[in-house]
């Protein structure tokens, strides 16, 4: 039987202490390295990151991140409510891609129910469009940071108003801006709203016009590529072993992509590339997510024009499974039909009641592999739920990569791996 | 090329009376190492020979009032054939440890940091390990289930807030179940209690 353990409880005196030592063991005894403290609130750290520096003049000689400035308890959280009740948190993981987070998060708790491979075509397709979306906005945001790190503040002027049509379409399309929640367990929320397909399909045009003009301005420009190429190398051996994912892992040249390699949702019937560098330095990270971006164009424009039902849906195909037991049902049937008002208390008061056993699903998000595992034991709440955040894993490489660098390096490098404080501290 | 039942039947054969046979649910294969201690063996030979070059996950289930008490669960996958794989293993609340796979994929040490931070399990052999989204000196392992969801008060005052959060009697929710009304009503549930 177990019993609680108890834990031993340090006390400040001895924290500092303790920390002092640390500290100590940063330092030499000639005096001649400077530790530095960048973050958890610098420009570049894009968040609230922080690293110790430790630096022989100006060549790094050791990093150590410190995370967890961002913890809110995630995964605590997510063991104490209903599954659909989660998806508002998935929406605060990945803040730059909120719709990505909540189609990957809805496909995990579908595949413990059994369900993910039998959604309805309509409801498949606006989710590719939404993930696709979703990774065309983070990506504008990482690189136009990026770039703004390393001098081109333009590009970032370019890649905002970008950003913000898409933001306008996420507005249309859930209502709000940000915090999204669109998916539910089972299906969308609603449907795409009247003009909504059409005005995308529009956008797909106008952001190729703003890729060229950010090509113009960063690709070929002779600070730009000084401070990027042969900078920050990710080796393929050194990307597998860290388990990084994503454009990240793309750049060092490993063609995993998991939408080709186990294909979810629609992605399978869809044709498009997947770009990888060469060297795996900043610059191919760079080009990797210029090119993910022209993919994700094509993506979109296949997946508008093969949409079940057309635009408008006049054929009115569902976007949600037709299961009382997993998605609500419409509120007219509720208050006439005994059998869909016990579906709805059921659902609400108790939540889905999932099966036993665990999942794990990975979705190729914008910054790479969102993997959920789930450990159910039946009912409607998670056992255990494990939220494996692509950006917590690709910035572990970094006491890796950056000795050796120049400390104007280190802004180069974490730009080019681009992560999200928010997923990574959970 | 091989499917993923067929690698993990290979595993097994690798370590016949070290592993127990495969199982599968929603197409995923999970196989149980029995004995903690021999994780890193097994590991080494799914990356070497069966060409898992790639720890996805590393993640602990808390199962709060079972012996073995701990759940600790690896997700491998490989590049070349794309196939997926689970690896668990049981460990016991008395000893609470097990050897680091962090010399097999080096993402695996901020990955056990993390579930050493949240469940308290600690890894042998670990390069450095440490708390990683606490803060240092933080006496508590918050994911484990006798652990209260509103948290519990520390006497570190200048570190973090310490106050529990107030939840005013929630999170409201009911558990599936044929046991009376009463004891499925929506209210916060302690293990403790």
């Amino acid at each position: 039987m177990a019993t609680s353990q108890t834990i031993e409880f340090r006390d400040p005196g001895v924290r500092a202490a303790a920390s002092a030592a640390s500290a100590d063991e940063l330092q030499d005894l000639h005096g001649d390295k400077l530790v530095l403290n960048m973050g958890p609130s610098h420009p570049s750290t894009h968040g609230v990151l922080r690293v110790l520096i430790e630096m022989d003049g100006e060549t790094i000689t050791k990093a150590m991140p410190d995370l967890g400035y961002l913890h809110r308890g995630d995964e605590k959280i997510a063991e104490n409510m209903t599954y659909n009740q989660f998806i508002p948190y998935t929406d605060r993981l990945d803040y730059l891609a909120p719709l990505a987070n909540n189609v990957a998060y809805a496909l995990a708790v579908e595949k413990l129910l059994g369900i993910h491979d039998s959604l309805p075509p309509r409801c498949q397709y606006i989710r590719v469009i939404c993930c696709e979306l979703a990774r065309i906005s983070a990506h504008l945001l990482g690189l136009g940071a990026f770039a703004m790190d390393v001098g081109a503040l333009t590009v970032f002027l370019h890649t905002f108003t970008e950003r913000e049509k898409i933001y306008n379409f996420a507005e249309w399309l859930t209502g709000a801006r940000f915090t999204t929640s669109y998916t539910r367990i089972g299906g969308v929320t609603r449907d795409l709203p009247d003009g909504w397909a059409a005005k995308v399909l529009k956008f797909c045009d106008e952001v190729l016009v703003t890729l060229a003009d950010v090509d113009r301005l960063l690709t070929r420009n002779p600070i730009f590529v000084n401070r990027t190429r042969e900078v920050g190398v990710i080796t393929k051996a050194q990307a597998i072993t860290y388990g990084i994912t994503g454009p990240n892992l793309r750049g060092s040249g490993v063609d995993y992509d998991v939408r080709k390699a186990a294909p979810y949702l629609c992605y399978k019937d869809l044709e498009f590339d997947i770009p990888v560098g060469s060297v795996g330095d900043c610059y191919d990270r760079y080009q990797v997510r210029q090119e993910e971006m022209r993919q994700s164009v094509r993506i979109l424009r296949q997946a508008l024009q093969r949409l079940p039902g057309g635009y408008e849906n006049t054929s009115h195909e569902p976007v949600q499974v037709a299961d009382g037991k997993v998605f609500l049902p419409p509120k007219a049937k509720v208050l006439t039909s005994m059998e869909e008002l016990i579906h709805q208390f059921m659902l609400v008061t108790q939540g889905i009641n999932a099966p036993v056993g665990e999942v794990y699903f990975g979705a190729e998000n914008p910054k790479g592999e969102l993997g959920f595992y789930i450990h159910s034991r039946g009912g409607g709440t998670p056992h255990r739920l494990k939220i494996r955040a692509p950006s917590f894993v690709n910035l572990s490489i970094l006491p890796e990569i950056l000795p050796g660098h120049l400390m104007s390096d280190v802004v180069s490098i974490l730009g080019s791996i681009d992560f999200v404080m928010g997923e990574a501290d959970r | 090329m091989a499917s993923a039942l067929e690698l993990a039947r290979q595993l097994r054969e690798a370590f016949p009376d070290l592993i127990a046979a495969p199982t599968e649910f929603r197409g995923e294969v999970t196989l149980v190492v029995l004995d903690p201690d021999r994780v890193p063996d097994v590991c080494r030979h799914a990356k070497d020979t069966l060409g898992f070059d790639m720890l996805l996950d590393l993640s602990s289930v808390d199962n709060y009032g079972d012996d073995p008490r701990w759940l600790v669960v690896y997700e491998l996958m490989g590049l070349a054939h794309g196939q997926h794989l689970r690896l668990k293993t049981a460990v016991s609340e008395e000893k609470s440890g097990l050897p680091t796979v962090s010399a097999i994929w080096r993402t695996a040490d901020w990955h056990e940091r993390e579930v050493f931070d949240m469940m308290g399990i600690r890894f042998s052999g670990h390069p450095d390990l440490r708390r990683i989204l606490m803060w240092d000196g933080y006496p508590y392992h918050p994911l484990r289930k006798d652990f209260p969801l509103a948290g519990k008060e520390t006497s570190l005052p200048e570190v973090a807030f310490t106050r529990q959060a107030p939840l005013e009697g929630g999170p409201f929710v009911t558990v599936a179940s044929t046991a009376e009304s009463i004891a499925r009503e929506p209210r916060a549930r302690n293990p403790q209690e």
